[in-house]
């Protein structure tokens, strides 16, 4: 039961306490660039988790059993990014030859993935974390969906901003920024919920 | 183009944070501070005048197919070397960095000018990008953490500053206030330059390194041939 709880525990910080793209600043190209259409940012959304619980299950045995095990920590950072994005390729060949209705919603987000903060930023955190094999893949599960989550939100609220006239200076861009925000500000709501709820 | 134009372009016409928006994760987590700003700019500026040098110099050797992954080992190796040196000497601001330094790795900075300038240009010119670039980056860092810290905490590079103290808005700190510092920078450059809003301009279409990462955005791939 208190394993159970603390996955959950590790799950719901990730999805609205520590959510990554809104309090952590991970992931903020795709969030920006992505989110004009619900359809778009769902489809995003769903690739980063897939893509995020891949690279976790193929970087953390690296981490313990071959990086820690012949003293190699400090290559890391070319270790992971070379796994994730050779994984992310491999996925997008195997999807297209057996899978051809899911590479054709999922797979043009794919190669966008590769170089996305968010998906380095997991694996590496679930290192620095200290967290167990169980525990890293719950996290990655909690920070995909925590994204799904603000793809989805902030799709609506830009949806409005279509038709909203900000002052010149302001079109485009900025006032997305600005939308970002307030989205972000309602989100600090979230502090403290988890422990609250299982305090 | 002489030297100088290529040197300040990066700085002011076309600065990577604020004109192109390239790099916005470490621009809005980093720059609670000015020091960790500032750090961070250095280090960018590092490895991009590397990887910037490495991958003009092997435009040659690196055959077209495998460039893109070819470019990420060059960028991670040097990723790798300021992150280790900075561990050594500066194991304050390697702290306060944290996950971001690692990231450098993914700033659409460094693979876009790798894979838009130095694969196609000389050793010298391609450092001279690299330089102006990795200055205008440092300093649109500098500029947000400046108002981030003075105003959200009352200090500027840690040092109190009189009465600002006292009213000190501390959201500005906090990741709403990112978002917002950020959107207002964007929109006062827009206002001085007086850019009409380009839509090709937002998130990952304005990406340079779009045009390789993705088919996705396919209606607004901008070329740098197309705004000279």
């Amino acid at each position: 039961m208190e394993f159970f709880k603390s996955l959950l525990m590790i799950l719901l910080t990730s999805v609205l306490v520590n959510n990554y793209v809104l309090s952590r600043f991970l992931g903020i190209c795709p969030f920006l660039g992505v989110s004009k259409k619900l359809n778009q940012a769902v489809g995003m959304g769903a690739a980063v988790i897939f893509v995020m619980c891949l690279a976790t299950a193929a970087t953390w045995p690296i981490q313990y059993f071959l990086l820690d095990k012949f003293e190699l920590g400090y290559m890391r950072t070319i270790v992971f990014i070379l796994v994730i994005a050779a994984l992310v390729q491999l996925v997008e060949i195997i999807l297209k030859r057996y899978f051809p209705a899911l590479h054709a919603s999922l797979g043009i987000y794919l190669p966008l993935i590769t170089t996305n903060c968010a998906v380095l930023g997991v694996a590496i955190n679930n290192i620095n974390d200290g967290y167990n094999f169980v525990e890293s893949m719950v996290n990655s599960l909690g920070v995909g969906l925590g994204f799904l989550l603000a793809m989805v939100l902030f799709a609506g609220v830009r949806s409005r901003l279509e038709t909203a006239r900000p002052p010149k200076a302001f079109e485009g861009l900025p006032i997305t920024l600005i939308s970002a925000s307030i989205v972000a500000l309602s989100f600090l709501g979230f502090a403290g919920i988890v422990d609250g709820i299982f305090g | 183009m002489t030297k100088m134009q290529n040197f300040l372009k990066g700085i002011i016409k076309e600065n990577p944070v604020l004109v192109l928006v390239l790099g916005t994760c470490p621009t809005l987590a980093i720059t609670t501070s000015v020091l960790n700003a500032l750090g961070m700019g250095v280090a960018a500026t590092v490895v991009l005048l590397c990887s910037n040098m490495a991958v003009s110099a092997l435009r040659n050797v690196i055959p077209d197919k495998v460039r893109i992954p070819c470019y990420i080992v060059l960028i991670a190796g040097f990723v790798t070397i300021v992150e280790m040196i900075m561990h050594a000497f500066v194991p304050d601001l390697y702290e306060s960095l944290g996950i971001f330094l690692s990231l450098i790795v993914v700033n659409c900075i460094i693979l876009g000018r790798a894979e838009m300038y130095a694969s196609k240009n000389k050793v010298l010119d391609s450092a001279i990008d690299a330089l102006g670039m990795g200055i205008g980056f440092t300093l649109a860092l500098f500029v947000m953490a400046s108002i981030r810290e003075a105003f959200g905490a009352g200090t500027w590079c840690g040092m109190e500053i009189p009465f600002a103290g006292d009213y000190s808005i501390m959201i500005l700190t906090m990741a709403p206030g990112g978002f917002f510092v950020f959107g207002c920078l964007i929109a006062l450059v827009n206002k001085i330059t007086g850019k009409k809003h380009d839509k090709s301009n937002s998130g990952c279409a304005g990406c340079p390194s779009a045009k390789f990462c993705g088919k996705l955005v396919g209606e607004n791939n901008t070329d740098e041939e197309e705004q000279k």
